[in-house]
């Protein structure tokens, strides 16, 4: 019993020119609940994907689970053989179906048997549920389910696999929890914890990844906390306090970097905007006023509803109050539409490129003029001349690679792509900018082409409200940054104070305030 | 404005996008061939370009939904509504075809309302609801019509589909043309089709782009409905009486041709002139095979058959990818 039940050395991954992970040592003990912690980019996903078999490892990475050497990636079957389990943030549950036909999924489609022993399934999934003291009815569907009681029995479902591979008395396993808690209130946290706590009795080991630093801390045994793809530390729990794993996660501070192209305060006096009382399913009641040509940033950690102000300013989810005054008029948020927004002057795009943004299915021409075609109706009929000549000037001065109109918008790079989506509406020069996640998936140097794209357009006198964790993009486009943490708005970091590491101390302080 | 990628050549592009043209042409060579004296002859395609109309407004009654993501099966019993709605008022009630024409495209702003009601309002599968009015609509005709055909409809407005004539073909032919030339231009030039496309390919892409999505599905859904009772008008004027049943048998020949005209002129997306050309096709190919005195069954499974291999075409020429298609 003294080999670690995971033990990872050297592990490496590059994807293009950019290293996601390089180096990294994971050691987890058996029964041992191991933290695992990082912010967005620190390769914390990347490491749980290489683990679940989604990405192949660079060469030279070494894995041990129970002291038995094995190649990375591992097939599905080899997991369930050596007692590895997941349980990703969607939980892979189905809600439609019952919490009964959820937890035994695999043994009833596929049993060798032609048909399906119920009563059996039904033993076994009660047995489980009893097991760890959980009263849930096996037949209720699983929508009917509370957020926790979903992870509980995604939890207890991944247990069952691990369980099934015991051998005599001894069970061996790792069970990786891939943040199945942000949105737990605390009473529902303790039950987690508690499920946790059997889990580890029984002998397998945790590996509980989340952005909760009072989580880790209550939680956990030792913890690891990943900064730029390499391990920054790790720790025994006990020993640790709040600031130092905060430090850990942010780097040493640098010097505050000085931006010379950043001219705004001057004209930035006039209020253009003005956000009252807005409150939504994942908001609580939030005010901001916006002035002229200023960039403002909107963070938090996971789960902490800061998009939901863009989603509701929009009307892409209805708010449940709240109004947005604009030069127009006052418009109230609970009955906003898309449609409306867009004739008031704003544009929103979202995180969601392919499912909610741009129509991958259609060329790059039609994507880049639907925000308003009228301009382009000439004695009653669309003049496609016109269009494509608009279109191709659009997307050589956004340095859309390649200029091939008709080209699927799908068949792009996500850079390319989002260079797009951000023309489209940088071409109906909005009044209020809405930006989710504006470079998420994009390569450096389209990331760069769009911040300059928006740095412009904020110039020309837009609002830009762009929300987003990733704290550098933030650092480099944001006159000033809010934080928000459990559906409330926290703190407001000012241009001056604004850095990665000031960023990141103000989420996880906003969570433990 | 033509394909998607640039990689593929011209000359392919430009026989994907002819390929159904080409096949309707070389069906028309070899009954030509075969049957020189009867299909080969003017009077043959005259007859043909007109009793096919009725079935070319309905198939792009249908592309029109499509284009935005919504079948209409209640196609069909709407074309056999609106001619029975002739039938029974300008024959049985003695009321001016004036009047008759106007009631039976209200009775299509009806259907296709009570249609836009509950997939878009409601929110229930568009094939669930046409399929449960389609059969609400084919009983009502039957009991409005007493299940039996009404002849004798006022003879001026039969003259007007089917005798009136331009080089040898009937008006009916020009109505269908007509319409076609409408939805094309609609589909290509104006700013509706394209948010109807943008509809058609993501609802929720299209939704926060700004397009009031619901009223362009709804406003498809009756001009749906609307053509079909055009068609079905053009249909009791080629016929010269109206038919309570056999508009249910224009149904599947409709989808065929929308979807096999969908691989064709601008290959990956509903069109009007390819569906027009599609329906042609499968008329030529059934005149010269019934010229041939080929049983009536032979003409559901090439038409079935036609519908399926349309779509696998396409489907290869696309490299089997997961079909936007519908």
């Amino acid at each position: 019993m003294t080999e670690p039940a995971l033990a990872l050395r050297g592990l490496g991954k590059s994807f293009g020119g950019a290293r996601a992970l390089d180096g990294v040592d994971l050691t987890v003990g058996p029964r041992e609940i191991h933290g695992l912690l990082g912010h967005n980019g620190s390769g914390k996903s990347t490491l749980v994907k290489i683990l679940s078999g989604y990405h192949a490892p660079d060469p030279g990475a070494e894995l041990r689970l129970h002291g038995e050497s094995l190649r990375l990636p591992m097939s599905l079957a080899e997991q369930r053989a050596r007692g590895l389990a997941f349980v990703h943030q969607n939980l892979g549950l189905v809600p439609q179906i019952s919490v009964l036909e959820n937890m035994r999924v695999v043994e009833i489609t596929a049993a060798r048997r032609p048909w399906v022993d119920w009563r059996a399934q039904r033993r076994a999934a009660e047995a489980a549920l009893r097991q760890f003291g959980l009263a849930i009815d096996p037949d209720q569907p699983v929508s009917s389910l509370s957020p926790v009681e979903r992870a509980l029995v995604a939890i207890v479902r991944a247990f069952t696999a691990i369980d099934a591979t015991r051998s005599g008395r001894e069970l061996h396993g790792l069970l990786v929890l891939d943040e199945p808690t942000p949105f737990l209130a605390r009473n529902d946290v303790e039950r987690l914890f508690g499920l946790m706590r059997r889990v580890v009795a029984e002998g397998a080991s945790v590996l509980f990844i989340s952005h909760d630093l009072d989580e880790i801390l209550e939680i956990t045994d030792r913890a690891t906390v990943l900064r730029d793809g390499r391990v920054a530390g790790t720790f025994e729990t006990r020993a640790t306090v709040r600031d130092a794993i905060v430090e850990l996660i942010a780097g040493h501070p640098r010097a505050a970097p000085v931006d010379a192209d950043v001219e705004a305060g001057a004209a930035a006096t006039e209020v253009a905007f003005e956000i009252r009382g807005l409150a939504g399913a994942q908001l609580q009641d939030f005010d901001l006023t916006l002035r002229r040509g200023e960039i403002v940033g909107l963070t938090g950690l996971l789960g902490s509803g800061y998009e939901r102000v863009l989603h509701h300013l929009f009307g892409a989810v209805p708010a449940l109050r709240g109004t947005l005054q604009t030069g127009g008029g006052r418009v109230d948020l609970s009955r906003q539409t898309p449609a409306a927004a867009v004739r008031a002057g704003l544009a929103f795009l979202p995180g969601d490129r392919q499912g909610a943004s741009g129509a991958g299915g259609l060329p790059v021409l039609d994507n880049l003029l639907i925000p308003d075609l009228a301009r382009f109706v000439r004695a009653g009929r669309l003049d496609w001349r016109r269009m494509r000549e608009h279109a191709g000037n659009l997307a050589i001065r956004y340095r859309v690679r390649p200029v091939d109109l008709d080209m699927k918008l799908a068949s792009l790079s996500g850079g390319n792509a989002q260079k797009v989506l951000l023309g489209k509406w940088l071409d109906i020069a909005p009044r209020l900018l809405l930006l989710e996640e504006p470079t998420q998936g994009v390569d450096v140097g389209a990331r760069e082409d769009l911040w300059q794209a928006i740095r412009e357009i904020a110039a020309a006198g837009t609002v830009v409200l762009c929300a987003s964790s990733d704290l550098e993009q933030l650092e480099a486009l944001c006159d000033r940054v809010l934080v928000f943490a459990r559906g409330r708005f926290r703190a407001e970091v000012g241009r001056a104070a604004i850095s990665k590491q000031e960023l990141l101390r103000q989420c996880y302080a906003a969570v433990a305030a | 404005m033509s394909g998607d990628s640039a990689a593929r050549s011209p000359v392919a592009a430009f026989v994907e996008r002819f390929a159904l043209v080409g096949a309707w042409l070389l069906v028309i060579a070899v009954f030509s061939l075969l049957l020189p004296g009867s299909f080969f002859t003017w009077q043959n395609f005259a007859v043909m370009f007109a009793s096919q109309a009725p079935a070319a407004l309905l198939a792009l009654a249908l592309i029109v939904p499509l284009t935005c993501g919504d079948y209409d099966l209640s196609g069909g019993a709407t074309v056999t509504l609106a001619a029975v709605i002739l039938g029974v008022m300008n024959v049985v009630h003695q009321q001016p075809i004036g009047l008759a024409l106007w009631v039976a495209l209200g009775a299509g702003v009806l259907v296709g309302a009570l249609n836009a009601f509950f997939i878009v309002y409601v929110r229930i599968p568009s094939l669930v609801v046409t399929l449960g009015t389609a059969s609400v609509v084919t009983g009502f005709v039957q009991w409005l019509s007493d299940s039996s055909t009404i002849s004798g409809l006022d003879g001026g407005f039969v003259d007007w589909i089917i005798t009136k004539q331009i080089f040898g073909v009937s008006y009916a032919f020009y109505v269908a043309a007509l319409v076609a030339a409408v939805l094309w231009y609609l589909f290509e030039y104006t700013p509706l089709g394209r948010r109807m496309l943008f509809v058609g390919k993501s609802r929720e892409v299209a939704r926060l782009n700004g397009i009031r999505v619901d009223h362009v599905r709804a406003g498809a859904l009756v001009a749906s409905s609307v053509l079909a009772t055009l068609a079905g008008i053009v249909y009791a004027g080629v016929l010269g009486s109206a038919d309570p049943f056999s508009g249910l048998n224009f149904l599947l020949p409709a989808f065929a041709a929308a979807f096999l005209g969908a691989t064709s002129i601008k290959p990956g997306r509903f069109n009007a002139w390819g569906t027009f050309i599609a329906v042609y096709f499968l008329a030529s190919g059934i005149t010269g095979l019934s010229m041939f005195g080929i049983p009536l069954w032979v003409t559901s499974v090439f038409n079935g058959a036609a519908l399926i291999v349309a779509v696998t075409l396409s489907q290869f020429a696309r490299g089997r990818a997961e079909s936007d298609l519908g």
